[in-house]
């Protein structure tokens, strides 16, 4: 147990709460909890959009996947930013200016097709909740690193932190949490990054596990008992000695080409200076994990990663509602370029961190809970307190990265039920909040604990399946049919949920799985595409009749003054004192 | 100055003694050395007055501009050609950028694939694999985005003149 980094998780939760509860102090309308008004200046819609899109699988998962799989691995932290490029560049002011409130109310203000918005509003739920679970989970997970307490108690600890933020205030609450947020996570992950990085070029640049410029695998640097917490088979490069205690006569050498299963609870140890095995599939040695994809499977995958994470972002529906809240088109893309310069500067220190624990925590191999390297490591390098304060700094922004996604999510999902299957009242969207809290939570209590970067690569591919295609069609292609949408919409989700079924039965029979199955987007993106524009053209007749007043209002420069707010059509106007306080400065 | 003058002759107005004549330099270079006195010496002591402009109906928009937002509005032909051109024109800079980074970066795995020197060289002892995909594409989307937004609001700002002239 370490009571430093106790202390952090309730420092950050403190400081959460009290900011929720702080800025929804004039939270009362309907305005105010779906969009916040939409009076959010750009840059702190940057920092809060940054916040909320940094969530665990990019303060742990990224340093875990770069640990296992090298230079692949940075293909992630640069899909996650380019996805805000393609947004800006396809989606970003036309959305803004259609003046919708969530992402189903924007099809059926493009579409005006009721089937269709029940249709969205079922797909942001499922993703809204595939992509809590691995923030729950993860939760329960950090909480079992820094105290003894079982996995729950940290699912449902941020569920609670999260449900009482979003319903004081909705999104006008979260709006200041998550952009604290983000600077809280930009300084945990750089400032042990830092010392890290001095400690490690002031002891000769090498690591303890051997220098990355080797090209053999990292060996253990002491006798290593470790527990393998996920069944896995392994492979070695070289031969390596191996003791199993639970066997008798449990000394064995494993030799290399053969693969070894291991199962989930056994304990294995290793002798000094004996090499790290690999999970088979993984990168056995130094060399090739420092070189990128070398086997044509792995090219492609490669590229469908690419496709997915630039394609996916514009698709989640948590990032899309927070570009609501901007007071108009032209804010919106400067929101976004700001966003470009906020996880830039992020990325850089998860990769190194990566990098750090190959050579001081490879164990981690082994356990198959690489996702732990970012708070693990600092105490591997440095011994002692100070080794301590800098865990307990990332632990503290690792929960913070649990709380500013899931509770940007809560709100996405809220808003999308609240004004959708309720009344849209105040009162609604507080009921919404509480069930669409305690689903997930359920869920992530009782499901087993997956990868962190496996279940979000999904929720992109599934986000790039479903509502990219309709969003980039629907800003840009006059022809777009509701039942083209709908049709599109299903295709793509509809074989990205079979990747997975066939995914996961390729993980129990032996993985066997092809890169199309593994990382569906490239296929299933351009499925949808396809499916949405030839349905469209074939129902030409039911191209809405509004469809050029719609285009003007989605394009027509914001000086003009075209734009129509649907949230204000529905819910009734705001009064005019409140709305110029926050006014935008730009 | 004009009062003082009114005053002295008893409040009966009499032509301007220097009409119409060449006066060298008498009374008018006058305030000329008054004004820098009192504006150096005494600023503050002058309560704040502020001009207030007083506007009984503004003409926001000229009638032509009016008109043109109305046939926009009112989608007739010349309206709709008019916003089709802003969206070719957007959508253009959009995909434009877009097929820029994709190829910049798609480029990179295939050229790792096809040539193992390139993938293992180093600079500066870092493997340049490691620079060109862990800082170099940062900078690079960060570059593009500007660039778009200043195009955007170009072609934007283009588009509101073209209405409101």
């Amino acid at each position: 147990m370490n009571p430093w980094a106790l202390s952090g998780v309730v420092l950050v939760a403190a400081v959460t709460f009290y900011l929720g509860k702080r800025s929804s102090r004039y939270a009362n309308t309907t305005h105010d909890f779906l969009v916040a008004r939409r009076t959010v200046r750009s840059r702190r819609n940057a920092a809060a959009i940054s916040g909320e899109y940094l969530s665990a699988a990019s303060f742990l998962g990224v340093a875990g996947v770069v640990l296992k799989e090298g230079a692949d691995a940075l293909w992630y932290p640069i899909g996650f930013t380019a996805g805000y490029l393609a947004l800006m560049l396809f989606v970003a002011a036309p959305l803004r200016r259609s003046g919708a409130y969530t992402l189903p109310d924007f099809m059926e203000a493009r579409l005006a097709s009721e089937p269709l918005r029940k249709l969205c509003t079922v797909a942001v739920v499922a993703i809204g909740v595939l992509y809590m679970l691995p923030q729950l989970q993860g939760a329960g997970l950090a909480l079992e690193a820094v105290m003894p307490a079982p996995a729950w108690l940290g699912a449902v600890g941020v569920t609670v932190l999260v449900t009482v933020n979003v319903m004081a205030g909705g999104m006008r609450a979260i709006t200041v949490v998550q952009a604290f947020q983000y600077w809280l996570k930009l300084f945990a992950l750089a400032a042990p990054t830092f010392v890290l990085c001095v400690v490690f070029f002031g002891t000769g640049g090498a690591g303890s596990a051997g220098s990355l410029g080797d090209p053999a695998p990292p060996v253990f640097r002491e006798d290593t008992t470790v527990t393998v917490e996920t069944g896995a088979s392994f492979e070695v490069s070289e031969e390596t000695p191996v003791w199993l205690p639970a066997e008798e006569g449990g000394q064995r050498v494993w030799l290399p080409g053969v693969r070894y299963e291991v199962d989930e609870g056994t304990t294995l140890r290793f002798p000094e200076g004996a090499p790290v095995p690999a999970v088979s599939g993984g990168e056995m040695d130094n060399a090739s994990w420092l070189r990128p994809a070398e086997d044509a499977g792995a090219l492609l995958g490669t590229y469908s990663l690419i496709f997915a994470t630039f394609l996916g972002t514009m698709g989640l529906p948590h990032v899309l509602v927070r570009f609501y809240t901007n007071p108009d088109g032209k804010a919106a893309r400067r929101t976004t370029v700001q966003v470009l310069v906020l996880l830039g500067l992020f990325y850089m220190f998860p990769v190194l961190i990566g990098a750090l624990s190959r050579m001081y925590v490879p164990e981690l191999l082994v356990t198959g809970r690489t996702d732990a390297a970012v708070l693990l490591v600092p105490s591997a390098m440095l011994p002692g307190v100070p080794g301590q304060i800098l865990g307990a700094v990332t632990a503290a922004g690792a929960f913070a990265a649990f709380l500013s996604t899931s509770s940007g999510l809560l709100v996405s999902v809220a808003g999308v039920v609240a004004t959708d299957v309720l009344a849209g009242k105040v009162r609604d969207f507080r009921i919404a909040t509480v069930t669409m809290a305690a689903l997930p939570a359920a869920l992530a209590v009782s499901l087993p604990v997956e990868d962190l970067s496996l279940s979000v690569g999904l929720s992109f591919a599934l986000a790039a399946s479903t509502f990219c295609p309709l969003l980039v069609l629907g800003i840009w292609w006059r022809r777009l049919t509701w039942p083209g949408a709908m049709v599109g919409m299903c295709v793509g989700g509809g074989l990205v949920l079979l990747a997975l079924v066939l995914n996961v039965l390729s993980e129990y029979s032996g993985g066997w799985a092809p890169w199309f199955i593994e990382q569906p987007a490239l296929l299933t993106v351009t499925a949808a595409f396809l499916a949405t524009i030839v349905v469209s053209l074939g129902t030409a007749r039911r191209i809405p009749d509004d469809v050029n007043a719609v285009m003007l209002r989605l394009h027509a420069p914001d000086p003009l003054g075209f734009m129509r707010d649907r949230a204000e059509a529905r819910f009734g106007r705001i009064e005019d004192r409140s709305r110029k306080r926050g006014k935008h400065r730009k | 100055m004009t009062d003082d003058y009114y005053r002295r002759v008893g409040g009966i107005r009499q032509p301007d003694p220097t009409l119409g004549k060449r006066v060298p330099v008498t009374p008018r270079p006058e305030p000329a050395p008054e004004p820098p006195a009192p504006q150096p010496s005494q600023p503050e002591p002058q309560p704040k007055v502020r001009r207030q402009k007083v506007v009984l109906a503004e003409p926001t928009r000229s009638s032509h501009s009016l008109r043109a937002r109305v046939e926009l509005e009112e989608q007739t032909s010349w309206g709709e050609m008019l916003i089709k051109d802003l969206m070719k024109a957007q959508l253009r800079s959009g995909l434009l950028l877009a097929a820029f980074v994709l190829v910049l970066l798609g480029a990179l795995p295939i050229a790792f694939y096809l040539s193992p020197t390139f993938a293992t060289m180093r600079f500066v002892g870092v493997p340049l694999p490691w620079l060109l995909l862990g800082v170099a594409p940062f900078p690079l989307l960060f570059g593009v985005g500007l660039w778009y937004n200043r195009l955007a609001e170009s072609h934007e700002r283009d588009f509101v003149n073209m209405i409101e002239n």
